[in-house]
C-alpha cells in the first residue's frame, strides 16, 4: 500500500534543544580516542611510535647534556670512555665558523654587516612596519653596496678601460629607450639609425677578437684602434637613440629616458663608490669563510633568483617567439645540470673561455653560478603559479585596458605569486641547504669550514665529528624552519577573503 | 508592449562597424561573413543556441579575440595588430563578463580604481569618488572595502558593471552576464543593465534574457553557426520571425 501524504505530513512545533557533544567527541578524551587510539590497530601503532620517540630523545638529551662535556681546553677532556658531546670544541671554533679565516682583527666588519642587514631585514619582514618601500630599496640597492664595501674593503681600483666599456655598454643599452617608451614595432621604426648604429659597434667589436689592429694614440692614451671605433659607434648609437626618445613630446619618451638615466646614473655611482679607498685593509674572498659565506651565496642566491625566475617564467609564456625560446632554452639548460657542474664549471672552465687577464673572484663566479641555477628553478614554480591563474582574470585586466606589465604588475603577479609562495620559500630553503656544494670548490661555507676544523689534530676525538654536525646541523636547521614558518604567517596573512 | 525602448534615442553616428568580417579557430571558421553596424545608443541583444559564436563576436570588438578577415572599427578607430590601438578601444569599451572575472586580491573599490588610476592616470581621491558615484548606482556602497569573494554573485556581477563604468565607457559589451548566476539574483543584475540602457549608453548583450530583450532592446540578432541570421525589432522578433532557424529557436527557449 502506498503511503498517503497526508498521513507523513508534519509541521515543527517546537525547536530540538542544543546539546553538547558526547563525551568521546570533546575533551583531552575524546582528542585521545579520535587521534591516537581510534582503532587497535592505531593503538599499536601509537605505543610503538611513542616508545620510539622516547628512546630517541633520551638519547639524545643523554647525548647532548647529561654525558656531555662542557669545559676542556683541547682534545683530553673529550677523549674519556662513554663521552658525548663534546661542547669546547665548539666554544673554540665558533668564532672560526661565523667568519672563516676573516682576520681577526677584521671581524667587526662582518659583524657591522650582520647588524645593518638584521636591522633593515626585521623591519621589512613585520608586514605592520611602514615605509616598505624604501626599507626593500635600502635592502636591495645600498646594503649589497656597504656589503661588498665593508667585507672586501672596497677601493677595487677599477681601470680606465673599464669605465669606458661600461659607459659604452650603457649607451648601447639606450637603443632600448625608444622601444620601452613606443613599443616594439614603433620604437624600432623611428630609431633605425640609434640600431644600426649599435649593431655596427657591436660588429667592430667582434671584429677586435679576430683581427689584430694597430694601436692608435689619442691625446694622453694609445688604445686599440677596433674596440675604441666600436665605442664610438655605441657612444652615438646612445646619443641617437635619447634624442629620438626626447623628441617625442608625449610623456613616455621622457619617463623611458628618466629611467635609463637613473639605471645608468646608479650604476657609475655604484661603481665610483667601489673604487673610493675608505682605508679599510683590503680582505681577498678566498679568507672569507663559515657562515658568513653561506648567508652571502644563499641570500645573493635568493635576491637574485625570484626576479630572475619572474622574467624567465613570463618569457617563457610570452607570444614573442624570439623571448620564448631564449626562455626555454636558458631554463632547460639549467635545470639540466647539476649544481655540482655549475660550479666546477665556474671555478675551472669559465678562465679557459675569458680573455686573457679578465679575472673573476672566484667567489662572484659561485654566486653567479648559484643565481642562474636557481632562477632556471624559480622560473619553473612562477611558471605554474601562473599557470593557476584563470583566464578570466587576463581578459578583465585587458578589457579595462591595462597594459602587459600593468596587467602583469597588479592582477597576475600578485596572485600567481601568492598560489607560489609555499614552492617559492621551498626554492630559497633548498638553496640555503645546497649552498654546502660551494665547499667543493674550495670555499669554505659554513659545513665546510666546520669539515676542516675536524680535522684539526689538537681536537682529534671520537666526539668531535658527532658533535660539529649536530651543530652544523642545528645552524641549518634554525634558518630554514625560520623560513618556513615565515612563509606560513605571509600565506595566512594574504588569504583573508580571497577565496573566489 | 516595448514602448520604453522607443523612447530612448538612437543616433546616427556609427559606433561599432563591422565590414564582412571572418575568424577562424585553426580549421573551424568560427564567425561567418559578419556585418554589423552599431549606432550610438543603440541597445542591441544577441542571442543564438550555444556554439553559435556570439560571444566569440562581441569579444571581436575589443579584440579579446582576433579576428583574421575583414573589418572592425570601433569608435572611428580600426581593430588591427597596432597594440596602441587595441588599448586606445579597449579604454572605450566596457566588457562584462558571464563569471565577472573581479580581481579577487583587490578589494571592491580597488577593484574600480585600478584602470581609472593606471590607464587613465587619474588621482587616487578623484578614481575612489567616481568609483564611489558608480557603487551607489548599483546600490552596493556599503561593500566597497569588502573583497570579491565576500559578496554573492549578483553583487559580484554588479561590481563587474561598476568597474567597467568607472572608466567611463562609450560602448559598454556584456557577455552573458547573468547565465552564471541563481535565479533569484538575474532581477538585480539585470535591474542595473535596464538603469544603464536609459541613460543612453551604446550596448551589446549577449544573454538568454527575452524579457530584457523585450523591455530594453531596440534590435535583436539572431546567430547561428557562426553567421548572424535574423536581425530585427524585439516586437517583430518575438512576434514573427522569418527564418525556420529563428522560430526553432525561439519555441525552445520560449515556454
Amino acid at each position: 500500500m502506498a503511503a498517503d501524504p497526508a498521513n507523513l505530513a508534519y509541521v515543527r512545533t517546537e525547536e530540538a534543544p542544543l546539546l553538547p557533544p558526547p563525551a568521546n567527541e570533546a575533551g583531552v578524551r575524546g582528542w585521545l580516542i579520535k587521534n591516537l587510539f581510534s582503532s587497535p590497530l592505531n593503538s599499536l601503532l601509537t605505543i610503538l611510535v611513542g616508545a620510539f620517540l622516547i628512546w630517541l630523545i633520551w638519547d639524545t638529551v643523554k647525548w647532548g647534556l647529561f654525558d656531555a662535556v662542557w669545559t676542556g681546553e683541547n682534545r683530553e677532556a673529550c677523549t674519556g670512555e662513554g663521552v658525548g658531546a663534546c661542547w669546547p670544541l665548539i666554544w673554540d671554533k665558533f668564532p672560526q665558523w661565523m667568519y672563516g679565516f676573516y682576520p681577526i682583527d677584521q671581524r667587526w666588519r662582518p659583524n657591522l654587516v650582520f647588524l645593518i642587514g638584521g636591522a633593515a631585514l626585521i623591519p621589512m619582514l613585520i608586514p605592520s612596519v611602514g615605509g616598505k618601500l624604501w626599507n626593500a630599496m635600502f635592502l636591495l640597492i645600498f646594503f649589497p653596496l656597504i656589503t661588498i664595501i665593508l667585507l672586501s674593503g672596497g677601493h677595487v681600483n677599477f681601470l680606465a678601460q673599464t669605465y669606458a666599456a661600461v659607459i659604452a655598454l650603457l649607451l648601447l643599452a639606450a637603443v632600448i629607450v625608444p622601444i620601452a617608451a613606443f613599443g616594439l614595432e614603433d620604437g624600432l621604426q623611428r630609431n633605425r639609425p640609434g640600431i644600426i648604429l649599435a649593431a655596427a659597434a657591436l660588429l667592430v667589436w667582434l671584429g677586435g677578437f679576430l683581427v689584430d689592429t694597430p694601436s692608435i694614440s689619442i691625446g694622453f692614451a694609445r688604445v686599440n684602434a677596433l674596440p675604441f671605433f666600436s665605442m664610438l659607434l655605441a657612444f652615438l648609437a646612445g646619443v641617437v637613440s635619447l634624442k629620438v626618445a626626447l623628441a617625442d613630446n608625449s610623456g613616455a619618451g621622457r619617463s623611458a629616458l628618466k629611467g635609463w638615466a637613473l639605471i645608468a646614473g646608479g650604476l657609475l655611482l655604484a661603481m665610483l663608490l667601489l673604487d673610493i679607498d675608505f682605508g679599510l685593509e683590503p680582505v681577498e674572498t678566498s679568507q672569507w669563510g663559515g657562515l658568513l659565506v653561506t648567508l652571502v651565496v644563499a641570500v645573493t642566491g635568493i635576491v637574485a633568483s625570484l626576479p630572475i625566475g619572474i622574467l624567465l617564467a613570463l618569457g617563457r609564456r610570452s607570444k614573442m617567439p624570439v623571448v620564448r625560446m631564449f626562455s626555454i632554452v636558458f631554463i632547460e639548460i639549467w635545470r639540466g645540470v647539476p649544481l655540482i657542474t655549475v660550479l666546477f664549471m665556474s671555478s675551472v672552465m669559465l678562465p679557459l673561455f675569458l680573455p686573457e687577464g679578465v679575472n673573476f673572484d672566484k667567489l662572484l663566479r659561485a654566486l653567479v653560478g648559484v643565481a642562474l641555477f636557481s632562477s632556471a628553478y624559480m622560473a619553473e614554480v612562477v611558471r605554474a603559479g601562473l599557470q593557476a591563474i584563470p583566464r578570466g582574470q587576463y581578459e578583465g585586466a585587458q578589457a579595462l585596458g591595462l597594459s602587459y606589465w600593468q596587467m602583469m604588475a597588479k592582477i597576475i603577479l600578485p596572485q600567481a605569486l601568492k598560489i607560489s609562495i609555499p614552492n617559492i620559500v621551498g626554492n630559497f630553503i633548498s638553496l640555503f641547504k645546497d649552498t654546502t656544494l660551494v665547499s667543493i670548490i674550495g670555499i669554505f661555507d659554513l659545513l665546510g669550514i666546520v669539515q676542516a676544523g675536524l680535522r684539526d689534530a689538537n681536537w682529534a676525538s671520537a666526539a668531535s665529528a658527532p658533535t660539529g654536525y649536530f651543530t652544523v646541523a642545528l645552524i641549518f636547521w634554525v634558518f630554514c624552519f625560520g623560513m618556513s614558518r615565515y612563509s606560513m604567517f605571509i600565506e595566512r596573512r594574504l588569504a583573508t577573503g580571497h577565496k573566489r | 508592449m516595448a514602448e520604453p525602448a522607443r523612447k530612448l534615442e538612437v543616433g546616427d553616428e556609427v559606433a561599432v562597424q563591422i565590414v564582412g568580417m571572418n575568424k577562424w579557430y585553426g580549421e573551424f571558421h568560427v564567425l561567418r561573413d559578419i556585418n554589423l553596424t552599431v549606432y550610438k545608443g543603440e541597445r542591441i541583444v544577441v542571442c543564438g543556441p550555444s556554439g553559435s559564436g556570439k560571444s566569440t563576436l562581441i569579444r571581436c570588438i575589443n579584440r579579446l579575440e582576433e579576428h583574421q578577415a575583414g573589418k572592425i572599427i570601433v569608435d572611428g578607430i580600426e581593430l588591427t595588430n597596432d597594440v596602441k590601438r587595441i588599448d586606445e578601444v579597449r579604454r572605450e569599451v566596457g566588457m562584462v563578463f558571464q563569471h565577472f572575472n573581479l580581481f579577487p586580491h583587490l578589494t571592491v573599490l580597488e577593484n574600480l580604481t585600478l584602470a581609472p588610476m593606471w590607464v587613465r592616470k587619474m588621482p587616487k581621491a578623484e578614481a575612489e569618488e567616481v568609483a564611489m558615484t558608480y557603487l551607489t548606482r548599483v546600490k552596493i556602497p556599503e561593500q566597497a572595502k569588502k573583497y570579491p569573494g565576500q559578496l554573492s554573485g549578483g553583487q559580484q556581477q554588479r561590481v563587474a558593471i561598476a568597474r567597467a563604468l568607472c572608466m567611463n565607457p562609450r560602448i559598454m559589451l556584456f557577455d552573458e552576464p547573468t547565465s552564471a548566476l541563481d535565479p533569484e539574483m538575474i532581477k538585480e543584475v539585470l535591474d542595473v543593465m535596464v538603469d544603464l540602457a536609459q541613460t543612453g549608453m551604446t550596448m551589446l548583450c549577449v544573454t538568454h534574457e527575452m524579457g530584457f530583450a523585450r523591455q530594453v532592446a531596440n534590435r535583436v540578432i539572431f546567430m547561428d553557426q557562426g553567421q548572424i541570421i535574423e536581425q530585427n525589432s524585439p516586437v517583430e522578433f518575438f512576434t514573427n520571425p522569418k527564418s525556420d532557424r529563428t522560430k526553432l529557436f525561439l519555441s525552445q527557449i520560449l515556454h
